[in-house]
């Protein structure tokens, strides 16, 4: 799953390192708001999911770790 | 704050949109960011078009063509109006309230009040409210609300989260006292400590347009813009409505003794196409029944959105027919408010251009 939500954020801003541990992608401006949008639609069409409203905050795609949690709660496996 | 009222009826909605019409594709240049991440925005948050005024077009001159073509089609009586309410955040002048430049154009009665209201994304919501609580009084049997808004000009056109949403356009709605005293439910809600997500920080008298102000900045994603230009905290604000309209609606329903099947429409706000989606998810209400394509054909026109999805979507089947009809508002302010009511047999339900 990791290494698909790397490959779904590189495809999104080519121009950033994913795999980097320990980066704040929100806080480094490497994602914004409508690039969380967008990345949205992305893992729901990747994963067929539905992600709730609520939960497109900038801490559920602040990391890779924060965006695999979020897969999670969502059913992925 | 729920409020209630009863013996009150919409007996017309007339959209008056300019006539430009700007592709979604034709701005995509001005952006800082490649074309790719452009479309997957527009493909996400439902931008295709958007309706800009002619320069030097202003609120009043929006509400004036409509009036007029009211007049001129016996539609509506001048003399029949009691008031007149414009919700806008684009006046002509600060001062004075553009809703008395439109009354001294056509030579209204003086014997009437007339109102501006500064709302943006709930204000055909709050004109409504506004407009039930005048025609409590028995001197006042004709409301007419406008809802107006030219912000295009204030968008910097290097600013990705906000320019291509960005619609002009203008509304009246006739709102009068009836017999039917079926329940009209209302909401409204107001969060000030969040009145700066939303916000045109230069222009006003607390910090006033300057060349310093004039100038261009730089934001962490790329976008352009100065103090002069409308500037949002997009996750800010996208978070609060999915945190506050979902129960709003929740309690207006219960309130009401129905649930969501219940009601034929939901006429929201409309900021994009996600935002609807994930509303409509939480609540619970099919897409079909909450129709999503006013950002996408003429962009977001603050409180004009609402009337426009009325007009476009249910046009003159509103003139035969009545619905339950949810409507909902929600942004600057911070604001959310909702009505629920019965609307139909309208005299006129239609869009026209400017």
């Amino acid at each position: 799953m990791k290494e698909k939500i790397i490959e779904i954020l590189s495809d999104l801003r080519s121009e950033f390192d994913f795999s980097e541990e320990g980066v704040d992608f929100i806080k480094e401006g490497m994602i914004d708001s409508f690039d969380m949008v967008c990345l949205v639609d992305e893992l729901e069409q990747q994963f067929g999911i539905k992600i709730s409203g609520v939960d497109i905050t900038s801490k559920n795609f602040s990391t890779v770790a924060s965006i695999e949690a979020l897969l999670k709660k969502n059913g992925v496996e | 704050m729920d409020l209630k009222f009863r013996n009150k009826t919409i007996t017309g909605i007339l959209t008056v949109l300019p006539k430009r019409v700007v592709p979604f594709e034709e701005e995509m240049g001005d952006y800082n960011f490649p074309e790719k991440n452009s479309l997957r925005l527009k493909k996400v948050m439902g931008y295709n078009t958007h309706r800009i005024a002619a320069e030097g077009q202003c609120s009043s001159d929006f509400c004036i063509f409509g009036l007029q073509y009211l007049f001129d089609n016996g539609l509506l009586d001048k003399d029949d109006i009691d008031a007149l309410i414009l919700v806008t955040q684009s006046p002509d002048y600060y001062m004075p309230p553009t809703s008395n430049l439109i009354q001294g154009h056509f030579g209204m009665k003086n014997d009437m009040i007339c109102l501006d209201i500064n709302q943006g994304c709930a204000g055909f919501e709050i004109g409504l409210i506004q407009s039930f609580l005048l025609l409590e009084q028995e001197t006042i049997n004709k409301v007419v609300l406008l809802n107006a808004d030219v912000l295009s000009s204030k968008v910097s056109k290097h600013d990705r989260n906000s320019r291509p949403l960005m619609g002009d356009a203008a509304s009246i709605t006739i709102v009068e006292s009836c017999d039917n005293d079926q329940e009209i439910l209302c909401s409204v809600n107001m969060d000030g400590t969040g009145a700066k997500a939303i916000m045109i920080p230069a222009g006003g008298f607390r910090t006033p347009a300057s060349e310093e102000t004039a100038a261009m900045s730089e934001d962490m994603a790329g976008n352009l813009r100065s103090l002069n230009n409308i500037v949002m905290q997009g996750d800010d604000v996208f978070n609060f409505v999915q945190r506050e309209v979902p129960p709003m609606i929740d309690r207006l329903l219960e309130r009401a003794n129905k649930k969501v099947e219940d009601v034929d429409w939901y006429m929201f706000h409309q900021p994009n196409k996600l935002m609807l989606n994930k509303l409509a998810e939480a609540i619970g209400i099919p897409y079909e029944k909450m129709p999503s394509n006013i950002v996408e054909n003429f962009g977001n026109a603050s409180g004009v959105t609402v009337p426009t999805c009325i007009s476009y979507n249910l046009g003159d089947k509103l003139t035969k027919e009545s619905y339950e009809i949810c409507m909902a508002g929600f942004g600057v302010g911070l604001t959310w408010s909702s009505i629920l009511m019965r609307v139909g047999n309208l005299s006129f339900n239609k869009i026209i251009e400017f």
